[in-house]
């Protein structure tokens, strides 16, 4: 057993780590996976035919695929296919656009910004601190037909008097980007620092120009760190519900895959409809869960070696 | 050194990102600037009072019980998930670290997973679990609070673990070797070293579970379990007063204190330790 720096002191008892780790352990397994597997039990289990309500089926050999096939259809060409198109394209263009902001405000503060750095650094954390849903009233306060952003448009006289909060996908997609760009910077901040300056400063020595060691240097070091980043950005994004209802004062127009699964669990009594658009949704999201959980245990790894 | 070539300092680079930091941090100053709005408005900024805050003797913060109640609510959620879900998390963070095997590691991997999954799909099974199964927990505060302990863990392990890793072995086989326990070893060596990770993570549990909508809406039972983040919903869309921006104000301002406080007796810490200057910002980033 290869037993690095992290190993324990003192050796074989092993048992009384594995002890320490139990409370967390059983923790996870009660409220983590049983609750996971609850999804799947009353996704492929029986409805109350009286009350309508959810009758999990505990064994898979029992289970009930029926609703789940239905469900399949209508994201596949059915009513529910315009939800699913309408989040990925939501999710693929607030992504462009945190790439677009994000990666030049990510470079410089952390290969240029020398004098001012703390107080950059401070400014990017700054957001984790505040309340998501504040953050997201600030621009309900500033959307108002007769609020600020509307007031600075009649003095550019580019109009002035819209309305921006009824449904209008560009509000939604700006307030997902604003919502979850912290998450994309400060991640993507911390692989740029660490890259290996004397590569950049080898690139140079050679005779690139400064645009071209970006390119063929700096850019393509920076892949691993702009995956990562991208990843833990997209994932909440995918199962935001709240942020469209919040900018869009509640409008179908602009209704993503979140909006669904919360109507059919909470509002309308369809668990099993909910609980599948759930086991779906997290089945299109296994991937990018997979390529972090990977990466992040390889990390693990290669501190610990 | 590159970074500090002589001539081209990239203007381009840095307009854009003071311009980014204007953009992120503008709209929430308004916000806080109209919670001292002394007309109903909350688009329009007449004079400055306190209105919204005290004076107002119906709907002030202070004298409007649907808004203190979620304030309430929020901090004794926050609080009591810091003070459950630290030790978990601790002793989870070094007993993964050591702990070798095939076990240890679907254990490691049991606990990132919580980090990659979308809140509403925990929401979702936190939701049908104390609806299907754990039918005998009272539903409301004490179903939030085991979630917001379950999404939270995670958290604390990363930061730790980071921070052990960062320690190594030696302090504690140097106590060992001169006659202490396991336990002594651990309790008078280890934890002190990992003062501030621990004093991190706290904050970020606290910040997260303050932070927190999707799982306490998910599992609320109605007005008695409603947090600040599910009254700022509920009230934003609707015809709210800057009450409202009042009640997200103080909210942040617990915030910015308790992480400032957070801030300077982890610099003392560190000033007293020396080393792992860096671990907290990156812990924070591997965090987010």
């Amino acid at each position: 057993m290869a037993n690095a720096a992290g190993a324990a002191p003192g050796g074989h008892r092993n048992g009384f780590w594995g002890a320490l780790s139990l409370p967390g352990v059983a923790w996870l397994l009660a409220l983590f996976v049983v609750p996971f597997y609850a999804i799947a039990a009353v996704a492929f289990g029986q409805v109350d035919p009286i009350l309508r309500t959810a009758a999990p089926v505990w064994g898979p050999w029992s289970w009930n695929f029926s609703a789940m096939s239905k469900v399949i259809s209508r994201v596949f060409g059915g009513d529910l296919a315009g939800v699913v198109v309408r989040t990925l394209s939501y999710v693929g263009v607030s992504l462009a656009l945190c790439c677009l902001i994000g990666y030049p405000v990510a470079y410089y503060v952390a290969r240029h910004a020398s004098r001012w750095r703390g107080v950059l650094l401070a400014a990017l954390v700054l957001p984790f601190w505040i309340s998501y849903l504040m953050r997201m009233l600030a621009w309900v306060n500033l959307l108002q037909v007769d609020g600020y952003f509307n007031r600075l448009l009649g003095w550019l006289h580019v109009g002035g008097s819209r309305n921006w909060l009824d449904g209008n996908w560009p509000t939604v997609v700006i307030g997902l980007v604003y919502g979850y760009i912290p998450f994309f910077i400060l991640p993507l901040y911390a692989a740029l620092e660490r890259l290996d300056k004397r590569l950049i400063e080898a690139g140079r020595d050679l005779g690139a120009s400064p645009r071209r060691v970006f390119q063929r240097v700096t850019l393509p070091l920076s892949v691993p760190g702009l995956m990562s980043a991208s990843v833990i950005t997209v994932l909440p994004m995918f199962g935001d519900y709240y942020t469209n209802t919040f900018l869009s004062s509640g409008s179908p127009k602009t209704e993503m895959m979140g909006n669904q699964i919360e109507r059919y669990l909470r509002g309308t009594s369809q668990p099993q409809t909910g609980a599948s658009l759930v086991l779906i949704l997290s089945a299109m999201l296994l991937v990018l869960m997979t390529y972090y959980l990977v990466v992040t245990v390889r990390a693990q790894r290669a501190v610990a070696t | 050194m590159r970074r500090n070539r002589p001539g081209r300092h990239p203007f381009g680079l840095a307009t854009i990102t003071w311009l980014y930091i204007l953009w992120s941090l503008v709209p929430v100053l308004v916000a806080m600037r109209i919670s001292f709005n002394s007309g109903k408005s909350r688009s329009a900024f007449q004079s400055l009072s306190w209105r919204w805050y005290f004076t107002d003797p119906a709907k002030s913060v202070l004298h409007d019980d649907t808004l203190v109640q979620p304030l309430k609510n929020s901090l004794k959620l926050a609080a009591l998930s810091m003070l459950i879900t630290t030790p978990i998390g601790v002793t989870m963070a070094i007993g993964l670290q050591r702990w070798r095997g095939r076990l240890s590691k679907a254990s490691n991997a049991l606990m990132l997973f919580p980090l990659v999954t979308p809140e509403i799909v925990m929401g979702v099974a936190l939701f049908l679990v104390f609806t299907q199964v754990y039918t005998g927990v009272p539903r409301g505060f004490t179903t939030q609070l085991l979630g917001h302990i379950t999404f939270s863990i995670s958290y604390v392990v990363i930061i730790v673990r980071g921070r052990l890793a960062a320690i190594g072995p030696q302090y504690e086989e140097a106590a060992r070797d001169l006659g202490a326990n396991r336990l002594q070893a651990m309790r008078l060596v280890l934890l002190p070293l990992l003062g501030p990770a621990i004093f991190a993570s706290v904050m970020v549990v606290f910040a997260g579970s303050i932070d927190d909508f999707v799982i306490s809406s998910f599992l609320s039972t109605g007005a008695s379990s409603e947090t600040v983040p599910m009254k700022i919903y509920a009230g934003g869309r609707a015809t709210a007063t800057p009450a409202l921006n009042a009640l997200a104000t103080i909210m942040l301002v617990f915030t910015l204190v308790a992480v400032g406080l957070a801030a300077l007796v982890m610099r003392r810490m560190r000033a007293r330790q020396g080393g792992g200057e860096d671990a907290q910002l990156g812990s924070l980033a591997a965090v987010g």
